[in-house]
């Protein structure tokens, strides 16, 4: 793994998270906005295990089983969440669910 | 003695117990309630009295607690019962207890009994806290108190404007006099250093001398909270229109108890006014200037309850006039027999107004005497009490020993002028029972008049009727120990005796002359007074000497100006730019909040790009 710089992780990491940013902004379906908070949540596990494979700690690897844990409850709750959007506006648009506005 | 705080907690307990039942109580147990917690506090009074006549004592004290604590201001709970408190807080339950009973008929199928019953607790509550506090903060408590109660029950048919805005005359003219207390009260604390009126009375001679201005001021100053509560010139004009109140509630506040509280303070600090002698007079002719305005008033009223508050008024001026005098005791028992008499007059009249379907105006009256007895009889009873029949009658009594006692003092002129009041007050009785029960009945409510029926209807006329005449002039209110001997006392030389028969016999030439005026000449008077200069006297004796249109236009409408300018002020304008500018930013920042999930995500990114970019450039 060595053969990797860390510069090269990093940028993969930093390309991953502005994908998923820009698909919370710009999706509207709420699976893909779903999806993009996943992906969004990888970049950072994956710039921890670059971090931590540089230095040769082993927090990074640590981290990385928080955020997998926090990932898998934060979809529980996002499908959930999916799941009333459905039953209650009959779409998957999130722009639907607006009711809150000012 | 010690059941003594009984008195006013059973009302209290009473004014609870209605207040928390939030409406489970129907009006059958609310007047029960309301009833029996006044009938055990005059029966706690009875006993209470009964030990305390016996056993001799000049005053006993009772404190409770310590209210307050700071520095040197220790007012205290404490009571303090002597021949004065005494006599008033008989007067307070016994009476209350029998106008409670009335009412109990009197409000059947009215709407908010319970209500009714839990503010008059409340006031017999405050009431008794008035006269019972030994220190002048207690006193300015029930004050207060008393002020709030009759604010609440004058207002009590709310649905028609025109009664709230008579309580808010009431509440707001009295408070007038409030203030000037309040004031007179910091001033003593100033001096003095305490509010116990055994304190005060004690110290006032040895801090102040005789006439000085402190005294003087302080002495004026109480004055002022008197005349606001006994509705005396100047600050009378409450009092005529406080009879939106249901008729229990005229009856007990407006006549025999509240009203009466200026009489009763002025006599509990007797020893400030001795040291004020200009002051002290003054009440006097306050009281002799009132009685005979109101007198002249009662004689133009058409509306039964208005002629009844005048002569309340002009009773009271009696009152003071008494005090003005030195003779306090004089005034204490024509407070008591007024008490008596003008609870029954009062009641009487709620009889007539309920039989006859809530009609009041004389001019609608008429001719009731063989269909409401009862009335009629209490009316008469009432009335003679009220005109000082001779020798029969208790305010004969208590009306010839104040006239005594101001000759014995030395005013002739206060005299006179209670001997005018005399007549006028035998001239405007006489109207109202001829006007009311004699004569043709004048409309459809008094031919389809329905006598009222029960004893909770006849008893207290029965009673306080029996109170009204000599025999309740037989009741001896142990004053001796509390107040000063007046200038008559124990005199009786011919002098009492001549007074007494002039007393008498302008009294009768008032009622004969009454009686021959308004049996035989009403028509010739009523069609007399709507032409010429006399439709001009009238049209100023019915409008009370047009007090209430001189304030109109003196101190209401400049008030009303001077607000309406004060509201588009400029500095008004800049607060105001300060509202628009908290608005404007409300309507950009509310503008943000669109409610859709990815304008949020998009700013917050926006945001943490913004962080990160300043975090690196600045780093």
């Amino acid at each position: 793994m060595s053969g990797v710089p860390m510069e090269h992780g990093l940028v993969l990491a930093s390309i991953l998270f502005a994908l998923g940013i820009a698909g919370l902004i710009c999706r509207r379906n709420m699976v893909f906005v779903l999806m993009s908070l996943e992906i969004m949540l990888n970049a950072a596990a994956l710039a921890f295990i670059v971090g931590g494979t540089a230095w040769g700690q082993p927090e990074g690897q640590a981290m990385f089983l928080l955020v997998i844990t926090l990932a898998a409850a934060e979809a529980s709750v996002g499908l959930a969440l999916l799941i009333q959007l459905h039953h209650r506006y009959k779409t998957l648009d999130v722009d639907a669910a607006n009711r809150m506005h000012g | 003695m010690s059941l003594l705080p009984l008195t006013f907690l059973l009302p209290l307990a009473g004014t609870l117990v209605l207040a928390l039942s939030r409406g489970r109580l129907g009006p059958r147990s609310s007047a029960v309630v309301g009833v029996v917690s006044v009938g055990l506090a005059a029966l706690v009074t009875a006993w209470i009295g009964w030990h305390f006549v016996d056993s001799g004592v000049g005053g006993v004290d009772m404190t409770l607690w310590t209210w307050l604590s700071v520095g040197d201001f220790r007012p205290t709970i404490g009571l303090r019962l002597d021949g004065l408190s005494l006599t008033m807080i008989g007067i307070i339950t016994g009476v209350g207890f029998l106008i409670h009973l009335f009412a109990a008929w009197y409000m059947q199928g009215e709407a908010g009994v319970t209500r009714f019953f839990a503010f008059m607790n409340l006031f017999v509550f405050s009431m008794l806290l008035l006269v019972l506090g030994d220190n002048m903060l207690l006193l300015f408590l029930g004050w207060e108190g008393v002020g709030l109660c009759s604010y609440l029950l004058i207002g009590y048919y709310y649905w028609t404007e025109a009664n709230g805005w008579a309580a808010f005359k009431a509440f707001i003219v009295t408070r007038l006099g409030d203030v000037f207390l309040a004031i007179g009260l910091f001033l003593m604390f100033r001096e003095l250093g305490t509010l116990n009126i055994a304190e005060i009375l004690q110290r006032a001679p040895e801090v102040w001398a005789e006439g000085a201005w402190q005294a003087q001021l302080a002495a004026l100053l109480i004055l002022g909270g008197a005349l606001g509560k006994s509705a005396q010139l100047p600050l009378h004009t409450w009092l005529a229109d406080a009879m939106a109140g249901p008729t229990p509630v005229s009856a007990l506040i407006h006549a025999a108890t509240m009203v009466t509280a200026g009489v009763y303070l002025i006599a509990r600090l007797h020893g400030v006014f001795e040291l004020a002698p200009g002051v002290l007079y003054l009440v006097g002719l306050i009281g002799a200037v009132t009685l005979l305005l109101a007198g002249f008033a009662a004689l133009a009223q058409t509306d039964i309850k208005r002629v009844l508050a005048y002569s309340t008024m002009s009773q009271i001026g009696y009152m003071f006039l008494a005090l003005g005098v030195g003779a306090y005791d004089a005034a204490i028992f024509h407070l008591m027999m007024h008490g008596f008499f003008k609870a029954l007059l009062f009641l009487s009249a709620g009889a007539v107004i309920v039989s006859c379907h809530h009609e009041q105006d004389m001019r609608r009256l008429g001719g009731l005497w063989r269909r409401l007895p009862l009335a009629y009889a209490g009316f008469v009873v009432g009335g003679a009490a009220l005109a000082a029949l001779p020798l029969v009658t208790a305010g004969f009594y208590s009306k010839d020993e104040i006239l005594w006692e101001a000759l014995a003092a030395g005013h002739g002129g206060l005299m006179l002028a209670g001997l005018i009041g005399a007549f006028l007050t035998s001239l405007y009785t006489l109207r109202l029972i001829i006007g009311t029960f004699h004569g043709e009945m004048k409309s459809d409510n008094a031919r389809h008049a329905e006598p009222g029926r029960g004893l909770v209807h006849g008893l207290p006329l029965v009673v306080l009727a029996v109170l009204s005449t000599f025999l309740g002039a037989w009741i001896h209110p142990p004053l001796e120990a509390v107040l000063p001997t007046s200038p008559g006392a124990g005199v009786h030389g011919a002098g009492h005796t001549v007074l007494g028969i002039v007393a008498a016999a302008t009294s009768l030439v008032g009622l004969g002359l009454g009686a021959w005026l308004f049996l035989t000449r009403w028509r010739w008077l009523s069609e007399r007074v709507s032409t010429g200069w006399a439709a001009r006297l009238w049209w100023l004796w019915h409008n009370a000497w047009g007090f209430d249109i001189a304030y109109d236009r003196l101190l209401v409408r400049p008030y009303r100006g001077l607000v309406r300018l004060l509201e588009s002020d400029l500095i008004d304008r800049l607060l105001l730019l300060a509202a628009w500018l908290a608005w404007g930013l409300h309507r950009g920042l509310s503008l943000t909040q669109s409610g859709k999930m990815r304008y949020y995500a998009a700013t917050m990114a926006a945001g943490v790009t913004l962080v990160l970019l300043v975090l690196v450039v600045s780093g």
